[in-house]
């Protein structure tokens, strides 16, 4: 652990996107104790320019809303989706993979030709299908996110296990034993977590990516402030008040690029040959 | 207000310059007016589609026998004189001399009888409900034309403008199949201005009628309607001088301001009086606790409308105060108050029997504005104390979850046409509430009394008993809030200030260009 964490200090980017992923969970726990009043609350005047009023330091939109406010909910939704569409994502892809790898054949066969009509569909396409289907709530933005997200992990874990499963520790295991699913949950997964884990934190910004475009186009839960509505409402006004698009995206930009700092941060502290290599 | 029994006899003389004008210096002829249409329209025979871009660019080429100024009041068009009997069962009308078709024949009281009682009968189904009323039609000689009603039917002298009634020219269209006819291609009107090229996805070009029957009139030598799908570009097509006239709902309201305050440009939102679009949110009463008056009434105090107004439509329109549109004929204003008072709304809601109940809210899909608008009406909700959730929808799906009664809440907007018996009746008449269309009575407001006094009002024949029946019906459907009344859309027309006088009827850019003259300057 120690040697993981004196890796991962070596990568100066990863650290700085730490901070920045530590600032944005701290909004997003903070948010509903120093904005108690809901992000929707008409508070002002529309289109009050930031650091003109105090108590509004990032003025307010179209209808009178606290922009701020929106930006510290924004973050909770934004994280939210993020990563439960993860974890479902690599709920359906690990296993899908795992299996794929590990029996090769048929099922391998089977598996990978099923992962691929997923590939073959644009995943954003994909998931403004999925939600025009389904209503667009924040259930279905989460389902629709996993769905188009989980085939890149299914392929990561099938190279994983295609190569680790014909290792000495797994043939060991097989000699004594021990049942296929036993050898996987064991012996399998745990080599292969390194390299998941890093695809997670990647997937993470894929997915806050993903729910802010959605939003942006209008088919994120009408009900919810997020980032990507926040820009989606301002882009009409962006000729008259940029700072409405402008500030959401800088926070959608520095959340993804602190995750994918973290992302780069982590491969090097988890697969250190692959780091020396590269340098 | 003019005295309607005072029209009744009164011989009206063919007023050279039209009586709505209200010019600015001398008109000068020539020149050609540029003009957004949007959507480009499906066809422009107008007796047999009748969708808002078909009325904008076809107002142009057919006429009516009358034209109404701001106020609905009549004047000469194709009629020059009317007259309506004591019992308001018969309507006389004189027509003009001397008027003839784009294609040289004569227009005569044959072709008001083939086009009333023929072609709209069979073609029109909002012209053939007005005709139900109608038992026959005489043409004593070419220039009068005699209508014999079955019962006095009060908004008769309201429907002759061209989207209601145009007259199209019998000698073309007898004896064939109108909807197939190759004649709707090239459409021929008596109008000041004659179809002359449509390239479909660019333009459609409409020149001068020169044997125009108003000496002097048109004074523009061309019209050309660009099509121009997006948003966007149609701003930016009127700020690089593409296009000179913007008409109501051209542009997002979001780019109204922007424009507006470009230098030569003007900005009218008169010209909708005929049409009065009014908005509302439907309280689907089929639902608890809706069906609670209370919960109702508590919900239209809660609503902040004059903020709306403001923030969303840029201070364009009005706030509505009941059922009918201010512009609409037999409007009230003094109907029981509405106005925004979320300390009285809380104390409703409080003595009402709302229990916490979701209560879902379907915006319009028409863009931003209505997108915002619903956010701030949810607030406005949340902030007395309800718990409301937005279901989002594309058109096709508003369509068909307030055809189906699945909502709560809803938000539209209809159109008036001028009468309370034409545009208004229909939203709240008992008999109309069944399930299946988006337009007819949705909340399901069911009032005996009312219904009786709209089908009574309907057929009176004096202005002045309707007026009364109508304000008894205003006051009792107001207390009563089977809908929450949001605003008079105000569609503003954005033209460059040289261009004079664009707007000069009810019915705004539709019929207008006959008055329009370019400055120079």
């Amino acid at each position: 652990m120690k040697d993981f964490w004196k890796r991962f200090r070596y990568n100066r980017g990863a650290v700085i996107g730490l901070v920045i992923l530590a600032i944005v969970i701290a909004t997003a726990i903070a948010a509903p104790f120093i904005f108690p009043q809901s992000p929707w609350k008409m508070v002002q005047r529309p289109f009050l320019p930031p650091f003109t009023q105090g108590g509004l330091p990032l003025g307010t939109d179209a209808l009178g809303r606290d922009v701020l406010s929106g930006l510290a909910h924004g973050a909770y939704v934004s994280l939210l989706v993020g990563l439960v569409s993860t974890i479902v994502a690599l709920a359906i892809g690990v296993p899908v993979g795992a299996f794929a790898g590990y029996f090769v054949g048929r099922t391998d066969d089977a598996l990978m030709r099923f992962t691929e009509f997923f590939q073959t569909i644009p995943s954003f396409a994909l998931a403004i299908v999925l939600l025009a289907i389904f209503q667009p709530s924040l259930t279905y933005v989460i389902i629709a996110i996993a769905v188009v997200s989980w085939p890149p992990v299914a392929r990561l874990v099938r190279g994983e296990v295609l190569s680790l499963r014909t290792r000495e520790f797994v043939e060991a295991a097989t000699l004594s034993g021990l049942g296929n699913v036993q050898i996987i949950l064991r012996h399998i997964l745990p080599n292969a977590l390194p390299s998941i884990i890093v695809l997670a934190s990647l997937m993470v910004a894929q997915a806050i990516l993903l729910e802010s475009s959605l939003s942006f186009l209008g088919l994120g839960d009408p009900n919810i402030m997020s980032w990507g509505y926040m820009i989606g409402a301002a882009r009409t006004v962006i000729r008259t008040a940029w700072w409405l698009s402008f500030l959401p995206g800088m926070a959608i930009l520095l959340t993804v690029l602190a995750l994918n700092l973290i992302g780069e941060g982590l491969n090097d502290a988890l697969n250190p040959r692959l780091t020396r290599k590269s340098e | 207000m003019m005295k309607p029994f005072r029209i009744a006899v009164a011989v009206m003389a063919i007023a050279l310059a039209g009586p709505l004008a209200a010019q600015d210096g001398e008109p000068q002829a020539g020149g050609t007016l540029n003009v957004v249409i949007q959507p480009e329209p499906p066809g422009l025979m107008i007796g047999l589609i009748q969708n808002g871009p078909t009325q904008m660019v076809a107002g142009e080429i057919y006429e009516s026998l009358l034209r109404y100024d701001f106020d609905l009041t009549p004047h000469p068009q194709l009629a020059e004189s009317w007259e309506i009997s004591e019992d308001g069962k018969t309507y006389t009308f004189k027509l003009r001399d001397g008027v003839t078709f784009h294609d040289g024949k004569p227009f005569t009281s044959d072709d008001v009888k083939f086009s009333m009682d023929v072609f709209l009968r069979e073609s029109h189904s909002r012209t053939r409900t007005y005709m139900e009323h109608v038992e026959s039609i005489d043409t004593p000689d070419p220039l009068t034309v005699v209508f014999h009603l079955k019962q006095p039917f009060g908004p008769f002298i309201g429907i002759f403008e061209p989207g209601t009634a145009p007259m199209v020219p019998k000698h073309i269209y007898e004896g064939t199949d109108f909807a197939t006819n190759p004649a709707n291609n090239t459409p021929i009107g008596t109008g000041p201005f004659k179809f002359d090229e449509w390239v479909k996805g660019s333009y459609i070009h409409l020149v001068k009628n020169e044997n125009y029957y108003i000496e002097g009139k048109p004074y523009v030598d061309d019209v050309y309607y660009h099509v121009i799908p997006d948003a966007a570009s149609r701003a930016v097509a009127y700020e690089t001088g593409k296009v000179d006239v913007l008409p109501g709902g051209a542009v997002e309201n979001f780019d109204v301001p922007r424009i507006r305050d470009m230098e030569n440009t003007c900005i009218t939102d008169k010209g909708w009086e005929f049409f009065g679009p009014l908005s509302w949110i439907w309280i689907n009463m089929n639902n608890k606790p809706l069906d609670d008056l209370k919960v109702r009434q508590a919900m239209m105090h809660a609503l902040d409308r004059e903020f709306a107004k403001d923030a969303l439509w840029n201070g364009l329109g009005k706030v509505a105060t009941g059922p009918l549109s201010s512009s609409t004929r037999f409007y009230a204003g003094d109907t029981p108050d509405i106005s925004y008072d979320p300390v009285k709304a809380k104390a409703l809601l409080a003595d009402s029997s709302y229990n916490g109940e979701t209560i879902r809210l379907l915006g319009l899909p028409y863009g931003e504005t209505w997108q915002r608008w619903a956010e701030a009406v949810k607030q406005n909700l949340t902030e007395i104390g309800m718990k409301v959730e937005i279901v989002p929808s594309d058109v096709a799906g508003w369509n068909q979850k307030v055809s189906d009664r699945d909502f709560d809440l809803a938000f539209t907007y209809l159109y008036q046409y001028g009468d309370p018996a034409l545009g208004v009746s229909r939203t709240y008449m008992g008999n109309n509430a069944a399930p299946g269309s988006p337009w007819n009575n949705v909340s399901n407001y069911q009032n005996p009394e009312t219904d009786k006094m709209f089908n009574e009002a309907a057929e009176m024949a004096k202005p002045e008993d309707r007026r009364a029946a109508y304000k008894t019906i205003q006051d009792q459907i107001v207390a009563d809030v089977p809908n929450l009344w949001l605003l008079e859309l105000g569609l503003p027309t954005i033209y460059r200030c040289n261009i004079k006088n664009p707007v000069n009827t009810a019915l705004g850019v539709n019929d207008g260009f006959r008055d329009v003259w370019i400055d120079k300057k």
